[in-house]
């Protein structure tokens, strides 16, 4: 495409950023520390994983802004295009004074060595803007994505409830300049392709839904990258090159989410924290659990249909969204395809989507008003963990028989996987706990799990089963679930 | 001047610590942030990926060859001693040689333009390794008759065999207790300048600066005065920082070196989990004979540990595991073996608390021993066996037990945390709950504070005076977050009277005190703030001279008061003082030096005082676990810590709440998991699991016994606080062990092992559910 853009273009802190030397695989966190000298963000483990790296993203949605917490060691420079990235260095005031959390955290002792520090700074600006006077458990969530290795993390929690007593989150000019923000974002976008490159490290940001299919077309040995919250560690711990590598994190197309009668359908670029919107309402049964992935950084940038499109065994989406019955769309530019989300799963690494085609929606049918629903994931950490066993459960009962089973394991197998045996055992016999009983037994003939360092093979069996008591247990009203602040 | 009048930031203040404001603008600076000067190149390491082997065939030519390579090392470029050995022993090399004994030990360095060049460029290395049989765990490594990396420690008292074989009771079993990782959030960086001739100097993000001048001397063949080693903080250490930073330390300057630039080397995270030394893992058989009232009459243990392929600091980690094995328990008959092993796995190291929890842990297992089998509250067998009156207060090394203060710590604790209403709540709630079960515990820390190398308690300060008053302070402490930097300013605003913002806290290095000591076993404060009042002190005396002469009134004339000097009856600010004492040409300069006194140590006769005193603790955890899963949440915890006088309440609490949660983390979920190649394959956030804020008890009630004070001179009168708190996460262990035995109806002692993750938790319900 001769009309192809071939620079990025985005907002750091006050001044606009225009690049053109830019490869796939160029990180933010990076271009920060050794590109820009804004040593302020750290790199602790250019994974994801420990939050040193947090800085927020601004990015137009549905004609708004919105700031997330995102991690720069995993977020690729390229998918910048048209966004405000915010470091901790744009919080204090020119006169030196410190912003309201950053002076609650030194009033309430939330540093001691200070490594890790800057980002927790930035996960409660996000929150603070949200939600500046937060519970104890909405800290909790905003922090999941950020370790602490110092203070057990109590002085940090404590000046997270102060931050209010330190100034409105009215008055910061993240809020009152957003519209402002906005225009300028605006002013940068041309709404053309995009197309820069190191040396062959091509990136290519699309112009639209249709732009990825002829893209893809033209392309088709490319790396899809959406949050890169998987493709950003290809970079970072194994080195590879993704080029030449799609974003589609900037097309608002594929972030739709459309509620009709029967279904909930999400385009392929919807994150997690944007699905939270249908959680409450049409998806209750997942609210503990959706809080469990990943952490907020995130959950901020990594989509559903990467969860899916990536195949990972051990994803937390697709036993969930399997057990509801969602179908998946798939586009390329010779047409669409349709097919249920379990069929998309072939083997270990390998799933049904053909070079050239994309992921592009996922339809989740509503469950029914009497329906039994639950997801459990088991990890060996509460938060911020990767499943060693997922479960999920819907079924109808009727007349006290077992009328439909869908159940979906992630962790039990090279793939998500159906338990079809223990579906058998169930449909049709009376919902007791001695169907429950016998169902577990069908476990062994579904699944024989590995062990790895989440879990024992054995443990993982164990447990699986288990959960199907869990549920049994859970709907006839036996308290089965911990919960936080259970101090007798 | 009014009595009220006091200094700002003085001794016994909630003063914040001295960067906060730093930390929170990200203008704190840490090695990785600082400007790097034109043509500063980067070092990469090259690491086996076989655990134990003979290397066949090293080709580095694509490496050579890769974009932006300057040069690669080995050990042939070493020009002196190819070790790191930080006690002598010569047995751990900066590069491989003909041997590789662990996955991940360093064979080459490769120097390149940028990081990312030296990175990319490390991976294509052709290394063929005869594959060796490799000893990964501790209980093949003695089934093997693999060697002990260093000297087996002893500790015996009295006559174990008569008193164990004439015990009413006996239980004989063992307890596997888990490595961890150090997850410090800055990971291991060396940055090295080139100087004139042999001089280097560089910055190491190191708890032992000494140390690191010391081996990178060693390694370049030159002499400690070439080398001057600086950090002014780190982004954690906890012990990981202690030893292991001279190997980078070490690349880096000889890099510089060899090719006349600065050179920084800073491995990825997962290369620093795979390549550096951890928490050692432990394997304790004990026998422990006691009698009906739950009384311990005799023990016999043996302490195991993982040590890796070379000594590091495993012989004095593995003899203060023995040192704690008695915790705060009284052993009349006693005999405590250690078995450093080698295993082919990173030399493991320091790490906060270094071998006492290990040991602390399985003396808190046989009391669970004991109170399961007779059916006893483990508190109440925990009282009849606390160390006592004469006759019950000499340890099993010989060190009478003087300041125990647990009695009265205990039972405070016990009140405000309801100690006994909540276990009978708990035991009825267990009753009647099917799935999910409660577990409380109560355990306490007695922790020895002093190093047991006795040579290392000694430590060294500078202090100056510039003629406008400003105070310039520098000790042999290094920051690494703990607050050491501001508790030492504070004792030196306290000494001057002046406040705290009139004393300049300069970065650690070697060029200002030298032969210091590792900023570790709990030390910092005591050690530096020591040395830094001594240094204060004689800079006072020659103020006091001069005024007393000058002014013709008596020495006890001349007071400091805040920030003020009283001469007679005439007050001058502190300022104008220090310049008529500069214009009278007083040395305004002094060089600070201290040694804790009293301690000494025979390591062959297992006898002598190795700690000047000791700090004490207790916490109450509650728990409750899902039977089905065995998942987990810490519901509630109370503690109460003795830091003596505390010479910053607000900074050792921050210890005391971190260091609960790091051994909480150690006892739950952090795992460090080894596959059968060898390879460790938990070394990254991912798949290592530190807690998180969601993982911090809902209710944290801490507090400080404010009663207490230290019965030693210590600097004014406080306790160490860095390692003890850890320990306090025995409660969380034990609590989970409750729950888990409440599906045997409190019969059978779990023996639960560490780290009780949600697999190890329901692998115990299961295994007592099948015995019931």
């Amino acid at each position: 495409m001769s009309s192809a853009r071939t620079e990025i273009r985005f907002l750091l802190n006050g001044k606009d950023v225009c690049l053109s030397d830019v490869g796939a695989s160029d990180t933010l966190l990076d271009h920060l520390r050794l590109g820009q000298r804004l040593t302020g963000t750290k790199e602790g483990c250019a994974e994801g994983d420990c939050g040193a790296c947090t800085v927020l993203v601004g990015r137009r949605m549905g004609g708004g802004l919105v700031y997330e917490t995102v991690n720069a060691c995993i977020r690729l420079l390229a998918s910048l295009d048209c966004c405000h990235v915010v470091t901790v260095e744009h919080l204090v005031h020119a006169d030196g004074t410190l912003h309201p959390v950053q002076q609650a955290l030194v009033d309430h002792h939330g540093s001691q060595c200070g490594f890790c520090t800057p980002g927790i700074v930035m996960s409660l600006y996000a929150l603070w803007m949200s939600t500046p006077s937060p519970t104890v458990q909405d800290v909790e969530v905003a922090l999941q994505g950020n370790l602490c290795r110092c203070t057990g993390y109590q002085p940090i929690i404590d000046a997270a409830l102060a931050m209010a007593e330190h100034g409105s989150a009215a008055d910061d000019a993240l809020v009152h300049e957003r519209s402002v923000v906005t225009e300028r974002l605006n002013s940068l976008d041309d709404g053309a392709r995009v197309e820069v490159s190191r040396e062959t490290d091509l990136a290519i940001l699309p112009a639209s839904a249709a732009d990825l299919a002829v893209v893809l077309h033209e392309h088709p040995e490319a790396t899809i990258v959406a949050g890169s919250t998987d493709v950003g560690l290809w970079i970072t711990k194994f080195m590879r090159s993704i080029s030449p590598a799609v974003f589609l994190g900037h097309l608002e197309e594929l972030q739709q989410i459309v509620r009709t009668a029967d279904r909930v359908t999400i385009g392929s670029g919807v994150t997690y924290t944007q699905f939270e919107e249908v959680i409450a309402s049409e998806f209750a049964h997942m609210g503990e659990f959706w809080s469990r992935i990943g952490g907020w950084q995130i959950r901020n940038m990594g989509t559903i249909g990467g969860n899916i499109a990536n195949g990972s065994p051990i994803g937390d989406t697709p036993p969930a969204l399997i057990a509801l019955g969602a179908t998946v769309s798939l586009a390329s530019r010779s047409g669409k395809r349709t097919l249920p989300l379990e069929d998309f799963f072939i083997a270990y690494g390998e799933q049904d989507c053909k070079p050239r085609e994309f992921l592009e929606a996922i339809q989740i049918p509503r469950p029914g008003p009497g329906d039994l629903n639950a997801v459990y994931k088991i990890s060996k950490r509460r938060d911020e963990d990767i499943s060693s066993v997922c479960g999920a459960f819907s079924l109808t009962i009727a007349d006290g028989l077992v009328e439909t089973a869908r159940i979906a394991y992630g962790g039990m197998a090279a793939k998500p996987k159906r338990a079809s045996h223990v579906e058998a055992a169930l449909v049709g016999k009376p919902w007791t706990e001695e169907t429950v009983d016998r169902a577990m037994a069908a476990f062994a003939k579904d699944f024989t799990p590995l062990t790895d360092w989440r879990a024992s093979a054995e443990y993982r069996a164990l447990s699986g089963r288990n959960l199907l008591r869990r549920f049994y247990l859970e709907h006839q009203g036996e308290p089965v679930r911990l919960t936080r602040s259970t101090a007798a | 001047m009014s009595a009220e009048a006091v200094i700002k930031g003085g001794v016994h203040t909630d003063e914040r610590h001295d960067s906060a404001h730093k930390h929170v603008t990200g203008r704190a600076e840490y090695i990785d942030d600082m400007m790097e000067p034109v043509g500063t190149l980067h070092a990469y390491l090259g690491l086996s990926e076989q655990a134990h082997g003979r290397i066949t065939k090293l080709d580095l030519a694509d490496v050579i060859e890769a974009p932006g390579v300057v040069g690669v090392l080995t050990h042939e470029d070493i020009p002196g001693h190819n070790d790191v050995s930080p006690t002598g022993k010569n047995d751990d090399p900066v590069f491989a040689e003909a041997l590789v004994e662990f996955q991940g030990q360093p064979i080459f360095a490769v120097i390149a333009e940028t990081r990312d060049n030296a990175r990319r460029a490390a991976s294509l290395a052709k290394v063929d390794t005869a594959k060796q049989h490799h000893v990964i765990d501790v209980a093949e490594a003695m089934d093997v008759d693999y060697p002990h990396v260093t000297e087996p420690l002893k500790l015996e008292r009295g006559d174990v065999g008569a008193a164990m074989a004439g015990a009413p009771h006996r239980i004989k079993a063992s307890q596997r207790v888990g490595g961890q990782d150090h997850f410090y959030l800055e990971g291991h960086i060396a940055f090295a300048f080139p100087g004139e001739d042999d001089e280097v100097t560089v910055y190491s993000s190191t708890q032992h600066p000494s140390e690191v001048q010391h081996l990178v001397a060693h390694v370049l063949g030159i002499r400690s005065n070439d080398v001057t080693v600086n950090v002014r903080r780190m982004g954690g250490a906890f012990g990981g920082k202690e030893s292991q930073p001279a190997l980078f330390a070490a690349v880096a300057a000889l890099a510089a070196k060899r090719f006349g630039r600065a050179v920084k080397l800073r491995p990825d995270r997962d290369d620093d989990m795979i390549a550096t030394g951890k928490r050692h893992d432990f394997l304790n058989t004990y026998e422990v004979g006691f009698d009906e009232d739950g009384r311990i009459l005799a023990v016999d243990g043996t302490y195991a540990a993982r040590c890796g392929f070379s000594a590091d600091l495993s012989g004095p980690v593995t003899d203060r595991a023995l040192f704690h094995a008695d915790n705060a328990y009284f052993y009349p008959h006693v005999r405590l073996k250690s078995r450093p092993m080698k295993t082919n796995t990173v030399s493991n190291t320091a790490f906060r608390g270094f071998g006492g929890p290990q040991g602390l842990i399985t003396a808190e297992r046989m009391i669970e021993e004991i109170a399961y089998h007779l059916g006893k509250d483990p508190l109440e067998v925990r009282k009849v066996n606390f160390y006592g009156d004469e006759g019950r207060d000499v340890t099993p090394y010989h060190q009478t037990v003087q300041d125990n203060i647990l009695p009265q710590l205990i039972s405070e604790l016990e009140a405000s945390a309801e100690y006994a209403s909540r276990r009978q709540a708990i035991l009825e709630h267990n009753a009647a709950s099917h799935v999910i079960k409660k577990g409380l515990a109560l355990t306490p820390v007695k922790f020895g504070i002093s190093f047991t190398a006795t040579w290392f308690n000694q430590a060294g300060a500078l202090v100056h005076i510039y003629n406008d008053g400003s105070i310039h302070l520098n000790h042999g402490g290094t920051e690494m977050g703990q607050g050491l930097f501001t508790k030492v300013a504070q004792v030196v605003a306290d000494c001057f009277q002046v406040d705290l913002d009139k004393i300049k806290i300069t970065g650690t290095t070697t060029g200002k005190v030298p032969n210091t000591s590792a900023t570790a076993a709990s030390s910092g404060s005591d050690l530096n703030g020591m040395a830094a009042a001594n240094a204060a002190d004689q800079i006072k005396a020659r103020l006091i001279d001069f005024a007393a002469e000058k002014y013709s009134v008596p020495e006890d004339q001349v007071v400091f008061e805040p920030n003020t000097v009283r001469i007679g009856n005439e007050r001058k600010s502190f300022e104008e003082f220090i310049k008529e004492a500069y214009m009278a040409r007083v040395h305004l300069s002094a060089a600070g030096f201290y040694k804790t006194p009293e301690i000494h140590w025979d390591r062959e006769a297992g006898k002598g005082r190795p700690f000047y005193y000791f700090a004490y603790g207790a916490a109450v955890s509650e728990v409750s676990v899902d039977t089905l899963t065995g998942e987990y949440h810490v519901d509630r915890v109370d503690i109460l810590h003795d830091v003596g006088r505390s010479l910053n309440p607000a900074l050792d609490k921050g210890q005391i709440e971190g260091g609960f949660v790091q051994g909480m983390g150690w006892l739950t979920t952090e795992e460090l998991w080894w596959d059968e190649e060898g390879r460790l394959r938990t070394h990254a956030p991912s798949t290592y699991k530190i807690p998180l804020a969601s993982d911090r008890p809902p209710v944290f009630n801490v507090n400080l016994a404010e009663w207490s004070k230290n019965r030693e001179a210590t600097i004014r009168r406080s306790k160490a606080v860095g390692e003890p708190p850890l320990m306090l996460a025995a409660s969380v262990l034990e609590a989970l062990s409750m729950a888990v035995a409440s599906v045997a109806d409190y019969k059978v002692c779990p023996r639960l092992d560490a780290p009780a993750t949600p697999e190890c938790v329901l692998m115990a319900i299961e295994r007592l559910r099948e015995g019931a």
